[in-house]
């Protein structure tokens, strides 16, 4: 299976194919509904944001919490259509990967296509088999929100799909 | 004869309860998912099968959630008539066995107090607690993780009372397909046909507590599970909703008399996570 490490920029992206199956390594930062909505809010703002926009790959999940430190329990991905609202601007803003599951609206798969980023998705509902390829996890923002803080996640061989390419075609 | 019965020992079982039902998959769930791995011809809904059994293997074999949302804990017990409980309220008990299977089992808080506001910060409890009076002098406990992915696709439907069964699948059918890829095919689907609004959703939740693989007792319902089993899969959603003949793992159905002028039809829509553990006391 193709495998992907590190940074997946632009020109990556537009090779990526919907329906291609691959194993990522590198850094993805995981945001869910309160997260999305706090980093649409600093944006409009024109505050810091905290984390580096550029290239980034976010990952819609609220882990269960770890035995171990630096660490994160059953982590799968959660229902992508609910940050739909979000995405568009979020895009803009130079993120360049989405890994979730479930179908997106017509909104991002067009500024998927406009800003060439791609939507992944990975195997939902296995949250404990996913957890074994996070090798570490650190809070970046957003503590008190617990399992909806972002944290910085390092993965190892984590599955992805390509559900949505950089020219808009879609899995579904 | 009544018997006592201190609240403190329903607290300390559904403790228990809530982390055997978080991280052991029911013995009829995983069953029907290694029939669906066997019996599934498209390859990437096979390896996606295979995954979610792994899966279950690694959450019961490390003491790790199935899924990261062990949900809301939805409790239901049955009091006999004959039981008297002592040593504090029975809501309180049963709050705080959940907070503390939760803790102990490294389980999500999932809770938000204001539904509204979404200000305070996530808890494990209240479950979502329901009650019933039975006969006898026993307490029957059922604890059942629910989580949001599948619970924010289900629908409730008042058809008209001269509907009849086609238009029962229908319903049935449309929410299946709306649900597709987001809710994390395959599905258990829940329906609760009859009573008014909130029963036929409450006794849609509660047919989920049955076994999958038994059938409904009367002869005409359950033919209607094997009819809505077979349209469901034949939608070819698939594991994940990217194709394959096994969009649904089983259909129960519940019903209770209704009005004459009316047909509710509760649709509740579970993932291959529907856990549950029953205990009698």
């Amino acid at each position: 299976m193709k495998k992907l490490t590190g940074t997946i920029d632009q020109k990556t992206r537009k090779t990526l194919k919907a329906g291609e199956e691959l194993l990522y390594t590198g850094i993805v930062y995981t945001a869910r509904d309160q997260a999305h909505k706090r980093l649409s809010e600093t944006i409009e703002k024109r505050k810091k944001l905290p984390f580096d926009l550029n290239n980034a790959i976010i990952y819609y999940t609220g882990p269960t919490p770890s035995k171990e430190k630096n660490k994160v329990g059953s982590s799968g991905p959660t229902t992508s259509s609910r940050m739909d609202k979000f995405t568009p601007l979020l895009l803009n803003k130079g993120v360049g990967s989405l890994i979730g599951k479930g179908s997106r609206s017509k909104e991002v798969v067009n500024a998927i296509k406009k800003n060439k980023a791609v939507y992944f998705i990975t195997i939902a509902g296995a949250g404990a088999y996913l957890s074994k390829r996070i090798k570490s996890a650190e809070i970046v923002a957003y503590s008190e929100l617990g399992a909806e803080a972002i944290r910085l996640l390092y993965v190892e061989d984590f599955p992805l799909i390509v559900a949505v390419d950089s020219h808009g075609n879609s899995i579904y | 004869m009544i018997r006592k019965i201190n609240v403190n020992d329903i607290s300390n079982a559904i403790a228990k309860m809530c982390i055997e039902a978080n991280i052991v998959i029911r013995n009829d769930i995983k069953r029907a998912l290694k029939k669906a791995f066997h019996s599934e011809k498209n390859k990437r809904a096979k390896n996606i099968l295979k995954i979610l059994l792994e899966n279950a293997d690694i959450a019961e074999k490390d003491k790790l959630a199935i899924c990261q949302d062990t949900g809301l804990c939805v409790v239901h017990i049955e009091v006999g008539q004959d039981v008297h409980l002592i040593g504090g309220t029975l809501k309180d008990a049963v709050n705080k066995g959940v907070e503390k299977g939760y803790t102990k089992g490294y389980f999500r808080s999932s809770v938000v107090n204001d539904p509204v506001s979404r200000k305070t910060k996530a808890k494990t409890y209240p479950a979502m607690l329901t009650t019933e009076i039975v006969a006898g002098s026993k307490v029957k406990i059922t604890v059942f993780p629910k989580g949001f992915g599948s619970e924010n696709k289900s629908r409730i439907y008042m058809l008209n009372p001269t509907d009849g069964e086609d238009k029962i699948i229908e319903a049935v059918v449309k929410t299946v397909k709306e649900a597709g890829p987001n809710a994390c095919p395959p599905f258990v689907v829940g329906v609760g046909i009859g009573g008014t609004f909130d029963k036929a959703a409450l006794i849609a939740k509660k047919a989920m507590f049955r076994d999958i693989i038994k059938p409904n007792k009367d002869k005409g319902i359950r033919s209607l599970e094997a009819r809505l089993l077979k349209e469901i899969n034949d939608l070819n959603i698939g594991p994940m909703g990217l194709g394959g003949k096994n969009t649904c793992l089983g259909v129960n159905v519940e019903t209770y008399p209704t009005h004459i002028a009316g047909l509710p039809v509760a649709v509740n829509i579970n993932c291959h996570a529907t856990r549950s553990c029953t205990r009698l006391i």
